[in-house]
C-alpha cells in the first residue's frame, strides 16, 4: 500500500521510469472493485435479456403495460426537465444578480433535496397533496385536479428531487461572466431582454443542457419517491421502474430484463452525453 | 496574460459605482420584483411547504404516539440495520472510493475516459433495476447459484446483498467529490515531499491527504445520506422481512401500505431530518473553515 501510493503519483510524472508493480496494483485494485461493483452486474443483465434473442426483447418492451410504463417515464421526466431548466435559470440569475432579504436562506433550500432520501420526499407529497389531506382535497374538489396516484404527482416530485441540478450548474458560471460586456450592451443601446439574449443566454447554453440532461438522467431512474406518489396503477400511472418491480415479484424475468435493458440503454446514453458536452465545455 | 488582469480588474473597481448606477437606471424595477417572487414562490411552493406538511403530518398524528411507535422493537431494528449497512458501506468507499478517483486522476489507461463516464451509471440507473441485477447475480437461480451454496453463503434476501446494493448506488458520490479536488492540487508538493525524501506514505497522509481532507469528508457526508435513504435496491435484494431485512427506508414503505401513519410518518421525519442535517451540517463546517 505504501509504496503504491507514492508510485501512482510517480508514475505521472513524465520523462521518469515508472516502478511498475506497485503503480499496476493500486491501478489493477481499483479497476477490479470498479469491475466488482459495477460493470459485472450491467453486463449480467444483458446476458439474461438477450437469453432468447432481440425479438422477445422487443415484444416483452412492446406488450401494452411495459410500453405505456416507458412511455409515461419518458413524458414526465421530459415534462419536468422543460419546468426545471427554466425555473433553474431564473433561480440561479435571481441568486447570482439581485440582492433581498432571505437570500442566503434561499440559496440554502436548493441543496435541500439532495440530502432527503426519496422516498421520504414520496411521503411528504403524499401529505401535502393526498386525497385526504386538505390541499389535496380542495385542489380535487374545486379544480378537479388529482394529484396524488396521478401523473402530475410524479412531475412534482420530480421537480423537486431534481431542482439543484440546473441551478448549480448554470451559478458558477453565471458568476463568472463578465459584465462589462453587458454594459457595453446597455451603453449601444440594446435594452434588458435583448441583452439577456445576446449577451448573458449564449455561454449559459452548455451549462443549462447538461443540467437539464443531468436531471431527465435521474428523473428516468427515480423509483422511491415515484412508487409513494403515483399508486402503481398499470396503464395509468405506473413508471417502467415501478413495472419492473412488479415483473421482479412476479418472477416474469424476461419482462423485468428487457425493460431493465431499456432503462439501462437510456441511462448509459444520457451519461456519455452529458460527459461529452462536459468535456467539450471545459476544452471550449 | 495575468499581468493583463491586474489593470483590467482595478479599472472594474474604480468604474464599480458608475456600473451599477447604470445597471440601476437600466434594469426595469418590476421585472426584478417579480423574478425575486417567483423563485421565492416556486422554492416555497415546491421545496418548503412539502417539509412543513411532514412537520404538520406527525403533529397532527400526535407526538406521543409517534414516540411510541419510533420505540418499538420492529421499528428500532429496521433504523439500527440501516445504520449499521451506512457505515459500513462508507467505509469500503472512503478507502476503495479513493483509489478509484487517484487512479482516474493520475493513471493514463486506454478506457480511462469510458470509465469516467460509467462512473454516474448509478446515478441515472433505477435503483429496482440495480436490485434485480444482483438478484440476476446471487438469487436462488442466480449465475453464482452453485458458488454460493457450495460455500453456504446467502446473498440474496441477506445483509451482504443489501450492502453490495447499497456499495453500487452510493459508487459515485466519493469519487466526483475528489476528482476535482484531486485534478486542482496536481502534483508538484507531491513530488517536493518525494525530493526531501519522504516516503509513499508519508507524502500521502502529510501532503496529499490534507489537501483532499474536506472534499473526503463531504463526500462521506454525501454517500453516508444516499446509504441511508437507500429504498428500491435494498427492497428487491433484500425483499423487506420485518425484523431480518427491513431497513428503515423498508418500515416506513410497509407501514404506509399498513395505514400505520404515525409510524411512517415520524420515521421519514427522523430519517429525512437525520441526513439533511449531516449533509448540511459538514457542507457548513467546510464553509467555515474555507473563510
Amino acid at each position: 500500500m505504501t509504496s503504491a501510493v507514492v508510485d501512482g503519483n510517480l508514475g505521472a510524472r513524465p520523462g521518469r521510469a515508472p516502478l511498475p508493480w506497485g503503480r499496476w496494483g493500486v491501478r489493477a485494485v481499483a479497476l477490479s472493485y470498479l469491475a466488482v461493483i459495477l460493470i459485472i452486474p450491467l453486463l449480467v443483465i444483458f446476458q439474461d435479456g438477450l437469453r432468447e434473442g432481440l425479438g422477445e426483447l422487443w415484444r416483452q418492451v412492446t406488450l401494452p403495460v411495459a410500453w405505456h410504463a416507458l412511455k409515461l417515464t419518458l413524458w414526465t421526466a421530459a415534462l419536468m426537465t422543460v419546468i426545471n431548466t427554466v425555473m433553474g435559470l431564473v433561480t440561479a440569475y435571481v441568486l447570482v444578480r439581485y440582492e433581498f432579504p432571505g437570500k442566503s436562506l434561499l440559496n440554502s433550500l436548493i441543496d435541500l433535496p439532495l440530502s432527503i432520501p426519496t422516498l421520504v420526499t414520496g411521503v411528504m407529497f403524499v401529505i401535502l397533496y393526498g386525497p385526504q389531506q386538505a390541499l389535496g382535497a380542495w385542489l380535487k374538489d374545486n379544480l378537479g385536479f388529482q394529484v396524488i396516484f396521478a401523473p402530475p404527482g410524479i412531475v412534482l416530485v420530480l421537480l423537486f428531487i431534481t431542482f439543484p441540478f440546473v441551478v448549480r450548474t448554470v451559478q458558477p458560471v453565471l458568476l463568472e461572466l463578465d459584465r462589462i460586456q453587458e454594459d457595453a450592451a446597455a451603453t449601444l443601446g440594446a435594452g434588458s431582454w435583448t441583452i439577456f439574449r445576446r449577451i448573458i443566454l449564449p455561454p449559459l447554453l452548455l451549462p443549462v443542457l447538461s443540467g437539464g440532461l443531468l436531471s431527465f438522467a435521474r428523473a428516468i431512474g427515480e423509483f422511491g419517491s415515484i412508487v409513494i406518489v403515483a399508486g402503481n396503477i398499470p396503464l395509468y400511472s405506473q413508471t417502467a421502474a415501478v413495472y419492473v418491480l412488479g415483473e421482479v415479484e412476479s418472477e416474469n424475468r424476461l419482462g423485468a430484463s428487457a425493460v431493465s435493458i431499456v432503462m439501462i440503454a437510456i441511462a448509459l446514453s444520457l451519461v456519455l452525453l452529458v460527459d461529452f458536452l462536459h468535456r467539450r465545455s471545459q476544452r471550449g | 496574460m495575468e499581468i493583463a488582469e491586474i489593470p483590467a480588474a482595478a479599472v472594474q473597481t474604480a468604474s464599480r459605482s458608475f456600473q451599477s448606477r447604470m445597471r440601476d437606471q437600466r434594469s426595469n424595477v418590476w421585472v426584478r420584483r417579480g423574478l425575486i417572487a417567483l423563485v421565492l414562490l416556486y422554492v416555497g411552493g415546491l421545496i418548503l411547504m412539502p417539509l412543513i406538511a411532514l412537520v404538520a403530518g406527525v403533529i397532527e398524528a400526535g407526538v406521543g404516539q409517534a414516540l411510541q411507535e419510533l420505540s418499538k422493537p420492529d421499528v428500532l431494528s429496521a433504523f439500527w440495520l440501516t445504520l449499521w449497512i451506512s457505515v459500513l458501506v462508507v467505509c469500503v468507499h472512503a478507502v476503495f472510493g479513493t483509489l478509484v478517483a487517484w487512479v482516474l486522476v493520475r493513471h493514463r489507461f486506454p478506457g480511462r475516459n469510458l470509465l469516467n463516464a460509467l462512473i454516474d451509471m448509478p446515478f441515472a440507473l433505477s435503483a429496482v433495476v440495480v436490485g434485480y441485477m444482483l438478484l440476476l447475480l446471487f438469487g436462488r437461480n442466480g449465475m453464482l447459484a452453485p458458488v454460493l451454496q457450495a460455500l453456504d453463503i446467502q446473498v440474496a434476501f441477506a445483509v451482504p446483498g443489501m450492502v453490495l446494493a447499497t456499495l453500487f448506488v452510493t459508487f459515485p458520490f466519493m469519487v466526483r467529490e475528489l476528482v476535482p479536488v484531486l485534478e486542482n492540487f496536481g502534483v508538484q508538493q507531491e513530488m517536493a515531499a518525494a525530493t526531501l525524501g519522504a516516503n509513499g506514505w508519508q507524502t500521502f497522509w502529510r501532503v496529499t491527504f490534507p489537501a483532499l481532507r474536506w472534499g473526503f469528508i463531504y463526500g462521506l457526508s454525501l454517500t453516508f445520506a444516499r446509504a441511508l435513504g437507500e429504498f428500491g435496491a435494498v427492497l428487491v435484494i433484500g425483499g423487506g422481512v420485518q425484523g431480518k431485512t427491513e431497513t428503515a427506508t423498508l418500515y416506513i414503505f410497509r407501514a404506509l401500505d399498513d395505514r400505520q401513519y404515525a409510524g411512517a410518518y415520524s420515521a421519514a421525519l427522523v430519517l429525512g431530518l437525520f441526513s439533511l442535517l449531516l449533509v448540511m451540517g459538514t457542507d457548513f463546517l467546510r464553509r467555515k473553515e474555507k473563510v
